[in-house]
């Protein structure tokens, strides 16, 4: 056993790939969190006195909350006058028009495998690519705008939608939701906003590509989804930052507002870069993502592939309010060399016949930490909801952890929760087996824990289902021993 | 022509002594039969060949058409045609079977510069071979020998035996916990592999499979070492009359 472990050590190697910095001239506020800095990058984002106020309100709240401490996650005090708030790429013209983007820009998410033009862009996939703190480029606009749908930086949205702005922003996450939440809510930069209108199935599948970029630098994006009354609409967002030896900060805030009959679905693949070998550097990704199935017979579906972050904290959510309303969580969370992933989700049941499942598969190898934390409430008006909660974890190695925190209450004698978890381990016995037959090592690795992955793969769209797979499958090159 | 050739083979579990030295030759098309009494090491022997890092090789050679065996990994004595039935195969939840030995079949066809199978290839190719081995086509959509019985494990393992076509199959009582009729469709799964390149290293510990055979040799393994090798009439003698009185005879 203990070759095996040493093997495991000397192993666990990997390239990220998406870790190169782009060389480009960058506007940076100086490090600082004030109020002053809060009214100069309203202004710079020319928002209406709303918004302002807005910010500095979460800003008070923020300054008497404290940070959260109950994760399995275990880090140094965050120096929050450390970082920089706001950081914009210099040649950045006016947001939309492709022409005149930076062609260093373009090429970055080239390298990423996102290309902005729209000849080359993949089929039927709208992209709102975010570059540390603003929106660079959206693709595809026209043909939404025909359908009526608005996909646009958020930043864009507060000037040229105030009103669905002020009515939706916070709905779901308000500013003193949590100390993160609120922290988002004083200094988000910007993020996409999306509205879908009444009975308009959304034609394009809608994407946000988040690439942090500057040093020192946090990011705080802030995103907002309406479906009105039954609209559909699928999105999906990816995000990679450059290989730094310091941590870097990601609060984002994510809301989601599901009207009568409408359909959300919300893919992530989140690749952040995890830091290294030795758990030096990577991100702090600490992320509130709630969903709110405000009318009847709505439907919100969480999908996340988690690969990436130095800490990752996270629970997308769903309240169920409208009657019929249906809430899914699916998730693949990987946590290797020093990760920490405390991820999981709630499902909040008000509405009568309220639906909700859970499916959720972590993956720990090396000295990775993986913990599912989860909250299934049946309120006392969910009259007959049902929630099933599977929560499968996959060690690899005899150093990596996985801890399950199930919460379940029930306050409706009629509503029922089921839970179900396993928990094992890719054996020395089944690699040698698999190699017997000819796989390699990382073949073997790589087919089981595809294998074990398989049911949340399969909610993916379609395009991205693939790249998870291989994201997977790089992501635990190595892992084994 | 040899397809195997081991040459005073000592091997070890940790610092325990199994194998001390072993020699044995099985020649292209010959299918050979290792018996002998519990704990004398004819497991570690297969196990050894096949590239197990559960055993340490302290001394001897092993050749596999005329290629040093003992420097290859596992996945490489696979690619060069070496194939384990495994006494006990191991349940891999989650992945299915029928992506797993989809996957094993084209890895092992790309290393001999054979066309990939696609997903229809495999279909019609595994339904017959399943028809063949008497399994139930669902085994194809159920995990790896989970929940599989002894007997569908075992015929599991004839099944990828058949479709990775290897040039030397070392079984290892692939018939221990096999019913009177699982035996035979086991056994004829076996004896239609057999050709004039293909050999075959049987661990055994009764007749009743060798009586569907027609094995070329047989080796008694006892305390590490070969210590009477024969014809099929030996594994009849053995049947009757046990191993003790070939013991006694060593000692004599």
């Amino acid at each position: 056993m203990s070759t095996e472990s040493q093997n495991l050590e000397s192993l666990i190697q990997r390239n990220y790939t998406a870790g190169f910095v782009t060389d480009i001239e960058q506007e940076t506020f100086p490090p600082g969190l004030d109020e002053t800095m809060i009214q100069r990058l309203s202004a710079i984002k020319q928002e209406p006195d709303f918004m302002k106020e807005w910010r500095l309100a979460a800003f008070r709240g923020w300054q008497r909350m404290k940070e959260p401490h109950w994760s399995i996650a275990r880090y140094d005090p965050i120096d929050y006058q450390g970082f920089s708030y706001y950081s914009s790429p210099k040649s950045r013209s006016s947001v939309g028009s492709l022409e005149d983007i930076d062609p260093k820009l373009l090429e970055t998410y080239e390298k990423l495998g996102i290309p902005l033009h729209e000849r080359a862009a993949l089929a039927g996939v709208a992209v709102d690519a975010v570059f540390d703190s603003v929106s660079v480029a959206t693709t595809f606009r026209e043909t939404l705008a025909k359908a009526g749908v608005v996909f646009c930086p958020i930043s864009e949205a507060i000037r040229n939608y105030p009103e669905l702005v002020r009515a939706y922003l916070g709905s779901v996450v308000p500013p003193g939701d949590n100390f993160f939440a609120a922290l988002n809510s004083a200094v988000f930069t910007d993020g996409s906003f999306v509205y879908v209108p009444k009975g308009v199935r959304c034609p394009l599948e809608l994407s946000t590509y988040f690439r942090i970029n500057a040093a020192k630098t946090g990011q705080f994006e802030r995103t907002l989804i309406i479906a009105d009354e039954g609209a559909t609409v699928s999105y999906l967002e990816g995000c990679t930052a450059p290989m730094r030896d310091e941590n870097q900060l990601h609060a984002a805030v994510v809301e989601l507002v599901a009207l009568k009959d409408a359909e959300i679905r919300y893919a992530t693949v989140q690749n952040w870069y995890p830091g290294n070998e030795r758990g030096e550097g990577g991100i702090y990704n600490f992320v509130t993502k709630r969903g709110e199935c405000r009318g009847d017979r709505s439907h919100i579906s969480w999908v996340q592939v988690e690969t990436g972050s130095a800490i990752t904290w996270k629970y997308p959510s769903c309240v169920l309010r409208g009657d019929d309303s249906v809430g899914e969580f699916y998730s693949i969370a990987v946590a290797r060399n020093y990760q920490q992933a405390d991820t999981g989700t709630k499902m909040i049941h008000l509405g009568r016949r309220t639906r909700s499942t859970i499916l959720s598969k972590g993956i720990s190898a090396g000295h990775g930490h993986n913990a599912y934390r989860g909250l299934v409430r049946m309120g006392s008006t969910a009259q007959t909801a049902h929630n099933y909660t599977q929560c499968d974890s996959l060690l690899i190695g005899s150093a990596a952890r996985a801890d399950t925190f199930p919460v379940i209450e029930v306050e409706n004698a009629s509503a029922r929760a089921e839970h179900e978890a396993t928990t094992s381990k890719i054996s020395a016995d089944q690699l040698f087996y698999c190699r017997q037959r000819g796989l390699t090592e990382e073949e073997a690795t790589g087919l089981i824990v595809n294998g074990f992955c398989r049911d949340v793969l399969l909610k993916l769209p379609l395009e991205f289902a693939v790249e998870a797979q291989k994201l997977l499958s790089v992501t635990l090159e190595g892992a084994v021993g | 022509m040899n397809l195997l050739e081991i040459a005073n083979l000592h091997v070890s579990v940790g610092d325990r002594p199994i194998l001390r030295g072993i020699d044995l030759e099985v020649p292209s098309g010959e299918m050979h039969v290792i018996m002998g009494p519990n704990g004398s090491g004819k497991s570690t022997l297969v196990q050894t060949l096949a590239g197990s890092e559960a055993y340490t090789v302290q001394q001897g050679q092993v050749r596999f058409a005329g290629e040093n065996l003992l420097g290859l990994k596992p996945e490489e004595r696979a690619h060069r045609g070496l194939f384990l039935a495994f006494q006990y195969p191991v349940e891999i939840p989650g992945l299915g079977n029928a992506l797993f030995l989809r996957t094993i079949v084209n890895a092992v066809r790309k290393t001999r510069g054979l066309p990939e199978w696609d997903a229809l290839d495999f279909l019609s190719r595994s339904r017959a071979e399943l028809e063949q081995m008497g399994m139930k086509p669902e085994l194809l959509e159920r995990a790896v020998n989970q929940g599989f019985s002894g007997g569908e494990k075992k015929r599991n393992e004839i099944l990828q035996l058949r479709l990775l076509e290897p040039r030397l199959a070392l079984l290892d009582e692939t018939d221990s916990g096999l019913d009177i009729d699982a035996l035979r469709t086991v056994a004829q799964g076996i004896e239609s592999m057999r050709d004039a390149h293909r050999s075959f290293l049987l661990v055994t510990h009764y007749q009743r499979l060798l009586d569907h055979l027609r094995p070329d040799r047989i080796h008694v393994l006892a305390n590490g070492q070969i210590v009477q090798s024969g014809d099929a009439d030996l594994a009849r003698m053995l049947e009757k009359r046990g191993y003790d009185w070939l013991l006694q005879e060593q000692r004599a």
